[in-house]
């Protein structure tokens, strides 16, 4: 079924290169680097992966998807996984990687981590510092792979962090630093894979009984916030926005209807008309930056804008491993991450269209960011950041 | 992830805490140096809750008096010198913010005198007009019938504040004390109340030694035995003059321990309104310095010169040299002529400078050579403070080289000892300054993108070295370099800039608001970053990242991480520098527009010609240091993490 999806989405795409010129809009120079493994230069990587796990809610989809509840679609994923990984040693990383990523729960940089510690398992280095070049290379490769997923990046610059800073190591035999290694890998994705729980439970005190929560495009970690304080018998009320183009909000609200949670349903532009009713936003993110502002989905800026200008707070649910080194000062001094639009209509070539796929939110209009390291404030995730890489 | 971070597992989640907490413990009240006010000495610090009380018998030792004074009335800078030297002595390898005495070593505290202090105490004298701060412990204000101003606060605890302008005296009593009987006195005297009669009366056995019957008359008040004793306040005109002549007296009678220690304990932050301080510093100086006669009222506190006085005195003096190394003569000389500016300039030359001095120094016999040195290099700063006041990154730069030398192992031979130190410096020099430029640079042409227009203020060595890498890897930009008088350092920038063959604006700062509008990136130099994100540069910074940030522009600061100082500033008052006003009343080479010539003696006339600013961390994006690029909310994170570092650097 999800590939079903995904290949319905790729189908799609092959018709909006027909229709949209693509000489009309120009590419950025890190797309035009990975055209060679990318099969459509046009869309951001990181994008066709979230296509083809939220997918475009279809009825046909929606259909299907009303009649799986309650079916874990990732068990059998991760068996054949489970598997595959063992046997085949060769594997490239690349490889490795979007074998984990098939796993819709499983978030980019997590199976990242995971297919960079099974480069170290299957590693034939003999020294530490072949160990680490390998290492090096195989994240480097990663990264090239898809230079748009902000959390891919931070995720493996984390975790070449994480594992190659211990002074134990030089002290050790290989056999016993390279299990240690590995021991901290695992541990490292552990980590990475329970922060959403962490988050869920940290922002629990946040939600109080009978407020509005406003939710933009679909994340997985405020889908597990508002599971977590549904759960926890809160009365909350949700606002969805649409979240188009790719209409993850549409997603999100089916998962929320699922758990009886009241959901309404707003098109994007309906933010500030609505936004009386709301007591707070909730928004996932994509990558944190230095500045402690975030990059996310498209929209988000002008949500915080609506937010912080009717004086309600903005909160941003995002696991610590998708704090990355970058600052960019405007909306444009970023890579940008490309996606389709479909309008419904052709468009006329000479017509241009913004098929950006987020924005960056400075960090002047957030309250606070749910993190597993904690509840902070914008400030402080440079501090965070300062700490780990330097 | 590095280890210290390994506790923070994920099945406990830690809610941290967020913002400033000092990683160890909480530094004891007395080490906590000189920029809290309200630091005593320990056996005092639980005096000022009760001296709010109606209690008139609460009279603090004389060293609270200066803390409390300064802090509790406006007319504080006159004695807060005497905090400053007390702190001094407290403050062994100093914690709190920026202070000159960071930069002094902490050696030998030797105990002010008492009868020095008190006589301080006793009158003060501002700028020609007379403020006296007289103790008077037990008055009965109720009692003191004429219109005559007591203003007294219960922060001062039993002084009595009366200030005089040209005769005319103004009435302002903030608070009345009610009489206390002996009684009551009896029934509440604590220990601490006992100690401080007894100070007290220490102060007052001391004041009458060194000030004289006059002025015991008025200085030494009343005890607590006569507290309902009416006290009549001598008139003031006269009175004034004579405890001041007195106190004159007393200061020349210093002693020989005392004026050892100044040689050795040079203030930087003198606060140049006080002109008894400035009488003192002048004697033991050794640049001839005259002072500007009108300064703007609120600048008082800052030393300014008259121009050309000073250099040509200077340059006779070479060859009667005094403690003071030629190398170090020779960059202090160059400081005062203005040859050399700009932060990491003025730093590098002045550690080169100490390096000279390093291998030319030998140790006396019978001293040892953390002692001495130390007590050698206390006499170069203060030298170059004379010349030139330091710059932040250069007070960092002493901090530095004075902790390797006290670092320095007790083992090594003198010709070790020497050598670690030049390397130490080269280190420095190489690691915080030459390869941080480097980073720096790195970091920022990521943010040049084609077709942008960046806008410069001034001169800023590394962005001139940021826009001319940004040119060798062929990015297409322009420049608009904004300039101000009266230094006009953006004309020799620009002279590179464009032999470079980079296209450039010129324009003046008065442009700024109109230029604005077509420039995508602002960047800025910077002489220093505070703790608060303030960034501390040349006079007109602020102005043009004010514009900027109204324009939506993003402000650049590039600066340094050894430019960072854990102070916190929020106005540009409190610490600057005054340049020579003539500079900007004349242009010169234009006689016809020189309207002000000849009315710099006129009393009515202040200018002011400032140095730097200090601009507020709203205007800043984004802070390029060597350490990455940072918000300028986490400047004090690079000053916990780094800053130390930089200090035990090994």
């Amino acid at each position: 079924m999800w590939h079903r999806s995904a290949s319905f989405i790729i189908d799609r795409l092959a018709q909006n290169e027909n229709v949209t010129n693509p000489d009309s809009r120009p590419l950025s120079s890190a797309s035009t680097v990975m055209a060679a493994d990318n099969p459509n230069p046009q869309v951001s990587l990181y994008y066709q992966t979230r296509a083809a796990h939220h997918g475009v809610v279809t009825s046909d989809w929606l259909a299907q998807a009303q009649s799986a509840v309650g079916h874990h679609h990732d068990d059998s994923l991760s068996d054949n996984y489970a598997s595959s990984g063992e046997e085949d040693k060769k594997i490239s990383v690349v490889d490795e990687f979007n074998n984990w990523r098939q796993q819709p729960d499983l978030a980019e940089a997590v199976a990242a981590i995971r297919a960079l510690s099974s480069v170290i398992r299957s590693s034939q280095a003999t020294t530490m510092m072949e160990l680490e070049i390998e290492l090096k290379r195989a994240s480097d490769s990663l990264k090239a792979w898809d230079t748009t997923s902000i959390s891919l990046t931070a995720g493996c610059d984390l975790f070449m962090r994480y594992v190659t800073r211990t002074s134990a190591l030089e002290y050790e035999d290989f056999g016993s630093a390279k299990s240690r290694l590995i021991e901290r890998a695992e541990k490292f994705g552990e980590i990475s894979y329970t922060a959403r729980k962490i988050i869920a439970m940290l922002s629990q005190d946040f939600i109080f009984d009978g407020c509005t929560i406003l939710v933009h495009g679909f994340s997985r970690v405020v889908l597990e916030v508002l599971r977590t304080a549904a759960q926890t018998k809160k009365l909350f009320r949700v606002f969805c926005t649409e979240g188009r183009p790719d209409r993850t909000g549409l997603r999100l609200s089916n998962e929320l209807a699922k758990l009886n949670v009241p959901v309404k349903l707003l098109i994007d532009s309906a933010v500030a008309y609505s936004m009386d009713d709301i007591d707070m936003v909730f928004v996932g993110a994509d990558g944190v930056v230095e500045s402690g502002g975030i990059i996310n989905m498209m929209g988000t800026y002008q949500i915080a804008l609506v937010a912080k200008s009717m004086n309600k707070p903005v909160y941003v649910a995002a696991e610590s491993y998708k704090f990355a080194r970058m600052y960019p000062l405007d909306q444009k001094d970023m890579v940008p991450a490309l996606r389709p639009i479909d309008f419904g209509v052709p468009i006329p070539s000479k017509v241009e269209v913004e098929t950006s796929a987020r924005d960056y939110t400075p960090p002047q209009y957030l309250t606070l960011l749910f993190t597993d390291l904690g509840v902070l404030t914008p400030s402080v995730v440079s501090d965070e950041l300062i700490q780990l890489y330097l | 992830m590095d280890p210290r971070r390994v506790p923070r597992a994920a099945s406990n989640p830690i809610v941290r805490h967020v913002g400033f907490f000092a990683p160890g413990a909480a530094p004891d009240l007395s080490q906590s140096g000189p920029p809290d006010p309200t630091s005593s000495s320990p056996p005092v610090s639980n005096f000022s809750p009760s001296s709010n009380s109606l209690s008139p018998v609460m009279i603090p030792p004389p060293r609270l008096l200066s803390t409390d004074v300064s802090r509790g009335s406006p007319r504080g800078p006159p004695l807060s010198h005497l905090h400053a030297a007390r702190a001094a002595d407290y403050t062994s390898i100093p914690v709190g913010s920026y202070n000159p005495s960071e930069f002094i070593s902490p050696t030998a505290s030797t105990e002010f005198s008492e009868d020095l202090i008190s006589t301080k105490r006793g009158l003060r004298s501002v700028s020609g007009k007379f403020a006296t701060s007289l103790p008077a412990r037990g008055f009965d204000m109720a009692a003191v019938k004429q219109k005559r101003v007591l203003n007294l606060d219960p922060d001062v605890i039993g002084f009595v504040f009366l200030e005089k302008k040209d005769g005319e005296t103004n009435v302002e009593e903030r608070r009345e004390l009610g009489p206390v009987s002996g009684k009551t006195l009896k029934e509440k005297t604590t220990k601490a109340e006992r100690r401080a009669i007894q100070e007290a009366q220490r102060a007052k056995k001391a004041s009458d030694q060194g000030g004289g019957g006059k002025t015991s008359a008025a200085a030494s008040g009343v005890n607590s035995a006569n507290a309902n004793k009416i006290v009549k306040v001598v008139p003031l005109r006269k009175d004034g003059s004579m405890v001041a002549a007195s106190e004159k007296k007393g200061g020349d009678r210093q002693p020989d321990k005392d004026r050892k220690k100044d040689v050795s304990h040079p203030r930087t932050r003198m606060q140049f309104d006080d002109e008894n301080r400035v009488e003192k510093a002048k004697k033991r100086s050794v640049v001839k310095q005259v002072e500007v006669k009108n300064r703007v009222e609120l600048f008082r506190h800052l030393p300014q010169y008259e121009h050309g006085t000073r250099l040509p005195d200077l340059e006779a003096k070479f060859f009667q040299l005094g403690p003071v190394h030629p190398s170090v003569y020779k960059v202090g000389l160059r400081y005062l002529a203005g040859e050399i500016s700009g932060g990491n300039a003025r730093c590098i030359s002045m550690l080169q400078a100490f390096q000279e001095s390093i291998r030319d120094y030998t140790t006396p016999p019978e001293k040892t050579l953390i002692r001495d040195l130390t007590t050698k290099l206390n006499c170069y700063v203060s030298f170059l403070i004379e010349c030139r006041p330091l710059s932040i990154s250069m007070g960092n730069a002493i901090r530095f080289l004075k902790t390797r030398i006290a670092k320095l192992s007790l083992t090594l031979s003198e010709s070790e000892a020497k050598a670690s130190l030049i390397s130490d410096i080269n280190r420095f020099i190489s690691e915080k300054i030459t390869l941080a430029d480097k980073v720096i640079v790195k970091h920022a042409v990521t943010k040049i993108r084609d077709g942008d227009v960046l806008l410069t203020y001034a001169s800023a060595s590394v962005v001139e070295m940021i826009l001319s890498h940004a040119q060798e890897l062929g990015k297409q930009f322009r420049v608009v370099v904004v300039d101000s008088r009266p230094k006009l350092e953006g004309q020799k920038l620009l002279r590179r800039l464009v032999e470079k063959g980079i296209s450039c604006t010129y324009t003046h700062i008065n442009a700024v608001s109109y230029i604005m509008h077509e420039v995508t990136r602002v960047f800025l130099g910077a002489s220093s970053v505070l703790s608060n994100g303030t960034v501390y540069s040349r006079v007109g910074t602020a102005s043009v990242a004010m514009v900027a940030h109204q324009f939506r522009v993003p402000v650049l600061i590039c600066c340094e991480a050894y430019k960072f100082h854990e102070r916190v500033q929020l106005d540009s008052i409190c610490s600057n520098e005054l340049g020579d006003p003539d500079a900007i009343s004349r242009v010169s080479g234009r006689k016809e527009i020189n309207f002000l010539s000849g009315w710099m003696k006129n009393e009515n006339l202040q200018i002011l010609n400032l140095m730097y600013d200090a601009t507020p961390s709203d205007y800043v994006s984004m802070i390029i240091t060597d350490y990455g690029m940072i918000p300028p909310t986490s400047v004090p994170v690079v000053v916990r993490e780094y800053g130390r570092e930089n200090l035990w650097m090994q």
